[in-house]
């Protein structure tokens, strides 16, 4: 066993961090106070490589393997979750396309995008079906030469910035599983229109939306798979997805406890730093033994991707911990810096609203805990 | 052109620095390493002029402990075609790693046509190397620069002097020149970048190898001590304006006498 990273994921670590810290949190407060869309950061990503991490080389991507990506992740969202958010969306877009398209199909979908920074999102969750994702009401009707694409979808990342879709879809509601589609959908076909902006809790600088298909025409190559394997590709994407988004919660993790940490060495009471006091000293190291068993989770089930291994109890193991640790760590945080920590001219608070999305989006933890005990009582 | 940068590796700015056992030294075991960030505006410096010159090539050279490459890494993944590592320990003094540095330049197939040089190292702040290297080699240096343009066989750079004024030299290729602050933008190593620098050519060498023995060695190190703690700062409270000129008078009395800095 070998529990060290390779130097060249040392170095994509530190290079991310430096990024997370020089172009990331000198903007992260106020994006989240306006609502500003992280535009300029994803540009400068996507140029340094940040995006697109699940494109393999054959078409035009960095190759990287999942250890790679989770290892970015973490630092990228040291840096901003909600921003992390949005650069990581094409990875959840585009992975589909990865795993349930033929080779044409990737050349013609993902080449474009290492070619330049566009955005994709990933459209599974409607209005009346989250964590009940076989329930879509999203259909298709065969139109000839083409498919006949009708419905709404609901919280999707990036999704008025977009130039691709990856919609699931059913040919029957009645069929469920069975019956469901994975669709790549041009942004600009018409019939698709973009509700507005979001107003969130968290991670407010990254895009929200809420998208309408009215008869929108799909070229019949647009299909990943057949009719009804959509189920599989989304399950499939969902495995490879979820470490990446539990990177999220741990690097705002890291970022609580070392701010955390910061904070305790500085503020005095009864005379002395909080440090000193037990009662922080344990905080601080209850958050630093989560953080280390969230990062070791995250790893195996990125490691167990790559090496093909089936990875669902490890990878919903991860995003569950990860989550629920990255929401108790920024409430902890918040608590040291105790009232400053409730004012928004500190940084802590708004880590605690970004987490509580990570126990909700991806599957929440509830849901996580679903998946783990299905495994378990197999 | 053949492009040539002396990079160090030093210490990350945020590491809290302790002597080692014996005080020869720091303690090295778990430092994190990183390029000197002068350093990181002569590779930039160094990728601008291969740039605007097709058919270069820039080499980073860099002289010291070999566990940990990250300086060189950095280096060609920041897009440096090829590197030479000269393996010595990581507190030689200025003059052996100018030789080595020297050395390692020469032994390469490739003749210098600009060798570039942070000014200093951050860690210990000789602001030596880049002059006794060009010194050795019998080339034009200048140290300090903000300002670079090429034209042919000749470069004109500018350094900052006392007030901010600049002084303008022309110089003749090739030459040594060590880049300060405000001279460019170092631009990051990309991810490609980094994967493209794990089969990018890193020769190693041993300072025998260049030339170097321990009767270069002109300076050592004999003891590393912790600065002194900062005694606590007087403090003056609020007051009457009879008690202010009081006061005042007593603290300028102190700047002058004891702290002397009046």
């Amino acid at each position: 066993m070998d529990f060290s990273l390779s130097p060249e994921q040392k170095e994509m670590y530190d290079l991310a961090i430096k990024f997370a810290k020089n172009e990331m949190i000198p903007f992260a407060a106020e994006y989240d106070e306006e609502g500003t869309f992280c535009e300029k950061q994803i540009k400068k990503a996507w140029e340094l490589g940040f995006v697109n991490t699940c494109i393999p080389e054959k078409f035009g991507g960095n190759g990287f393997t999942l250890l790679d990506a989770v290892t970015i992740g973490e630092a990228l969202s040291y840096g901003c979750m909600g921003m992390y958010t949005s650069i990581m969306c094409n990875d959840l877009a585009l992975t589909p396309i990865v795993v349930g398209g033929s080779d044409e199909q990737k050349e013609k979908f993902l080449r474009p995008f290492t070619e330049s920074p566009k955005l994709a999102s990933f459209c599974l969750t409607e209005p009346g079906n989250g964590s009940d994702a076989a329930g879509i009401k999203t259909t298709i009707k065969d139109g000839g030469d083409h498919w006949i694409l009708n419905g709404q979808k609901m919280w999707i990342t990036n999704g008025g910035y977009a130039d691709l879709f990856t919609v699931y879809c059913t040919t029957d509601p009645e069929l469920k599983h069975k019956g469901i589609c994975a669709l790549v959908v041009d942004a600009k076909s018409e019939g698709v229109s973009i509700g507005n902006k979001e107003d969130k809790m968290g991670q407010r600088t990254s895009d929200t939306r809420a998208i309408q298909f009215e008869n929108v025409k799909v070229p019949k190559e647009n299909m990943l798979g057949s009719p009804g394997d959509g189920w599989k590709i989304a399950m499939k994407t969902l495995d490879h997805s979820r470490p990446l988004v539990s990177s999220i919660a741990l690097g705002g993790s890291q970022r609580a406890l070392d701010l955390a940490s910061q904070y305790a060495k500085e503020r005095i009471q009864f005379n002395v730093p909080i440090a000193k006091h037990q009662a922080i000293q344990f905080m601080l190291a209850e958050m630093q033994m989560k953080i280390e068993a969230a990062r070791l989770l995250i790893q195996k089930a990125a490691w167990q991707a790559d090496q093909g291994i089936q990875n669902t109890i490890a990878a919903s193991s991860a995003k569950a911990f990860a989550a629920d640790t990255c929401m108790q760590i920024t409430t902890d945080a918040v608590q040291i810096y105790g009232g400053y920590g409730y004012s928004k001219e500190y940084p802590v608070e708004k880590l605690m609203r970004d987490a509580k999305l990570i126990q909700i989006y991806e599957g929440t933890s509830q849901i996580q805990r679903l998946v783990i005990s299905r495994e378990v009582l197999k | 052109m053949n492009i040539f940068v002396c990079v160090k590796q030093v210490p990350d700015t945020e590491t809290k620095v302790q002597p080692n056992g014996d005080g020869s030294f720091i303690e090295t075991s778990s430092i994190k390493w990183i390029m000197n960030p002068y350093d990181e505006f002569a590779v930039e410096q160094a990728l601008l002029v291969k740039a605007a010159n097709a058919g270069s090539t820039v080499t980073v050279v860099r002289v010291g402990g070999v566990k940990d490459t990250e300086a060189l890494r950095t280096a060609m993944a920041m897009g440096a075609d090829e590197a030479i590592l000269v393996e010595a320990e990581d507190n030689l003094d200025s003059y052996s790693i100018a030789k080595a540095l020297k050395g390692a330049i020469e032994k390469s197939d490739k003749t210098p046509d600009l060798i570039l040089a942070g000014k200093q190292g951050i860690d210990d702040d000789c602001l030596q190397v880049p002059q006794v290297l060009a010194e050795m080699m019998n080339l034009p240096s200048v140290a300090v620069i903000v300002g670079f343009e090429q034209n042919g066989e000749t470069v004109t750079v500018k350094r900052e002097i006392e007030g901010g004024a600049l002084e303008v030299y022309e110089v003749k290729t090739p030459c040594v020149l060590a880049t300060n602050k405000g001279i460019n933008t170092p631009r990051y190593a990309s991810l490609p970048g980094i994967m493209k620098a794990k089969r990018k050519p890193m020769q190693q060498l041993t300072l025998a190898d260049v030339g170097v023995s321990a009767d270069d060695r002109r300076v050592k190190y004999s003891d590393f001590q912790l600065p002194p703690e900062k005694p606590p700062g007087k403090k003056f409270d609020a007051m009457d304006e009879a008690e202010q000129q009081k006061v005042v008078s007593e603290v300028v009395g102190l700047l002058r006498t004891e702290a002397k800095v009046l």
